[in-house]
């Protein structure tokens, strides 16, 4: 067997591919809170939360109404964007005009409040929650098996991200948006409802969060704390990337995932500490980011 | 003259008896600090159900013996599972809130930071939710008790079963701490022993989410048993993560190394049949356990009792029964009295806590039932073997444990 720096190719190529899987999850979260911050300006903390109530959101409607995980993909995203929604409207929008960091607070606060309730209503051990049929199983790709799961999380994350991409960049909506950004009042002089646009650009980028929960509900634990351990992460990815840039999360994204996974094949006890040593590099040489313009 | 003297020792006499009567209990409470985990991947098998089970057995004990009249407080803490934020804790309880003992305490890195803490300020530290077994071995110490399992007990149990059924060659995936590199280290020596070999291993940070590359590498090490020295959330996680890349069905077997009704609870019998692993309390042993965890999940949220949060109960109470047969809580004296006494409770049975500080009970191999088998939440395990008492834990003699002269 050929071998890189003691390490049988074979392996290699697995980690690469498992660094990608991560990867995704990476770039689904990121992109939510780039969404967020790039076109509201508010560092959305509660993300995490979002995303375990996202996983937690699976599990009821599986467990109490009985929809399986096809169900989920739609209406949770559609569930939590909601609570994203509410979450605007009633506490969110009275933060505008102060700085930036009262939002972060308000949802550091929310993030801490709801993963508490949780905690003390389900227990930090998780629930279960099994995979749909006709994803079970995998291939065996000579180097590696891929379980089949793995191999749609990766996609469908592509998807969306090229999507979200494609509505904030090349569309009409999209322009929209971006110039409610740079100018609300001459934006809205032109007959566009701004606070209306930026609501549900909120409870957009909480969908995400919540789809990601969907996603990750049939691998990881279904726990309080799934979402605080990652959003550390994702926000190391967004800051490494260049706050509120929606390509350079997502390639950000994956690209951190696969180098997280090479380390965990090199020198696996600083696999989850590879992604801060980067972050404090790329803050020295570039403050703004990999693909950040401010 | 004369006179003024025989008053000024009459005096002395009288502070000194009114003195011995109050002053052996400091503050005139005793008070038990459950410090543990209550916020993250240990806190279903510790956290509040700890804390209930300390404040049950407080119950118990005032109710039967209406004659100890000294208030008992219980309050908590969080270490977060970090050494420093549990030393903190530890420090300040000790020094300015008036606490006499600390209960519990798992993740053996901060275990060991507040057994040094204790020993130093002569308080008293009984630990059920910490594994290494460096407790009780070149860490022992005069003012702590290893209460419920370790290190040592759960790779003699489940490795020895494991390794004579002819699993024997391993490949170890260890949670990257004080806790794991001693599971890994008597797990491995009790396969060894037992003519096996370990291909390999690989040290996983405390805490991961994706446990896939680890258990790739294991894959690729063609061992046929791969054990896991981790625990709470990471075992879940990996036993979760293992059955989706075909582990299992691909010909190899992974052993929980320490494995709590929390964690099957969590996994669902489905991913969680056939794991064989040890554990020193099950709530459906006999009517005693029943009858305790009936009340303990009446107050714990319907959540069921682990070993570890059995152990605080059967810790508790000992504790309070050598504090009134001392009238005092000095934490040194309070353990002498404690290692001096057999111990007796509901959950545990009769056992004896020895010189080195390591309580002795029975220990069970036990193993998860199939889907079909169980008859409903939190009836998971079957009983495969009871290891007795005196062969459950380790020798005290190959424990290098300064307190103990060596023979």
């Amino acid at each position: 067997m050929t071998e890189i720096f003691g390490v049988p190719t074979q392996a290699l190529f697995g980690q690469l591919l498992i660094g990608l899987i991560n990867g995704s999850f990476y770039a689904l979260l990121s992109l939510g809170l780039a969404v967020i911050f790039g076109l509201l300006n508010i560092i959305n903390f509660s993300h995490g939360a979002q995303y375990m109530m996202g996983a937690f959101c699976a599990y009821f409607l599986a467990n109490r109404l009985g929809l399986g995980y096809w169900w989920a993909l739609i209406l949770v995203p559609l569930i939590i964007g909601a609570f994203g929604v509410v979450i605007e409207r009633l506490m969110i929008s009275r933060l505008y005009k102060f700085d930036h960091l009262y939002g972060l607070l308000l949802t550091f606060g929310l993030a801490l409040i709801i993963q508490g309730l949780f905690r003390n209503e389900f227990g930090s051990a998780g629930l279960p929650y099994s995979m749909p049929e006709q994803l079970t199983g995998g291939r065996n790709l000579g180097f590696m098996f891929l379980p089949n799961y793995r191999a749609w999380v990766i996609i469908a994350s592509l998807v969306v991200c090229l999507g979200t991409w494609f509505v904030i960049e090349r569309t009409k909506l999209g322009s929209y948006l971006r110039a409610a950004t740079e100018n609300p009042t001459m934006v809205q002089a032109f007959g566009v409802n701004v606070p209306r646009m930026i609501t549900l650009t909120y409870g957009f980028g909480v969908a995400l969060a919540g789809l990601a929960g969907v996603f990750a509900a049939p691998i990881y634990q279904v726990s309080p704390q799934m979402g605080a351990d990652l959003i550390i992460v994702v926000f190391a990815v967004v800051v490494i990337g260049g706050m509120g840039s929606i390509l350079g999360s997502v390639i950000t994204g994956f690209s951190l995932g696969v180098i997280e996974g090479l380390t965990k094949v090199f020198y696996p006890e600083a696999s989850n500490t590879v992604i801060f040593v980067i972050m404090a590099i790329v803050l020295m040489i570039r403050p703004q980011g990999l693909f950040g313009q401010r | 003259m004369k006179f003024k003297r025989k008053l000024i020792a009459a005096a002395a006499a009288l502070a000194l008896t009114a003195g011995a009567a109050h002053a052996q209990i400091s503050g005139n409470v005793v008070k038990i600090g459950i410090l543990n985990d209550q916020s993250s991947l240990y806190a279903d098998l510790s956290g509040q159900g700890s804390v209930v089970a300390a404040k049950m057995a407080v119950e118990d004990f005032k109710a039967a013996n209406k004659g100890f009249t000294t208030p008992v407080e219980v309050i908590f803490a969080d270490h977060q599972n970090k050494a420093d934020v549990g030393s903190q804790i530890a420090n300040k309880w000790y020094d300015s809130e008036g606490v006499d003992v600390i209960v519990d305490t798992p993740n053996s890195g901060v275990a060991l930071a507040v057994n040094q803490i204790t020993k130093d300020k002569g308080k008293a530290f009984l630990n059920s939710g910490a594994a290494t077994s460096d407790l009780t071995g070149k860490a022992c110490s005069p003012n702590t008790i290893h209460w419920t399992y370790d290190t040592w007990m759960l790779a003699n149990g489940t490795g020895k079963a494991i390794v004579k059924t002819g699993g024997d060659s391993w490949f170890f995936v260890t949670a990257d701490y004080a806790f794991g590199h001693a599971l890994e280290r008597d797990t491995e020596a009790v396969v060894l022993k037992n003519g096996g070999k370990v291909l390999g291993k690989v040290r996983a940070p405390i805490n991961t989410q994706d446990f896939s590359s680890f258990l790739l590498q294991a894959q690729a090490s063609k061992a046929k048993i791969i054990g896991l020295a981790n625990a709470g959330g990471d075992t879940v996680n990996s036993i979760k993560q293992a059955s989706e890349f075909g582990i299992v069905k691909g010909g190899q077997n992974l052993a929980g190394l320490l494995v709590f009704l929390t964690d099957v609870h969590g996994l669902g019998l489905e991913k969680a049949q056939g794991l064989i692993f040890t554990e020193t309390f099950y709530w459906d042993l006999n009517d005693q356990t029943r009858a305790f965890t009936k009340r303990f999940a009446a107050a714990n949220g319907g959540k069921y009792p682990t070993m570890v949060q059995a152990g605080v109960y059967s810790a508790v109470t000992h504790y309070l029964k050598a504090v009134s047969a001392l009238n005092g809580d000095d934490g040194t004296k309070v353990i002498a009295k404690m290692k001096e006494m057999p111990t007796d409770d509901p959950l545990f049975g009769k056992g004896i806590v020895r010189a080195d500080g390591r309580k002795i009970h029975p220990a069970y191999l036990v193993e998860v039932k199939k889907p079909s088998e169980s008859k409903g939440p939190y009836d998971y395990y079957k009983i495969r073997a009871t290891i007795p008492a005196e062969e459950a834990f380790r020798p005290m003699a190959d424990g290098d444990c300064p307190l103990v002269a060596k023979k």
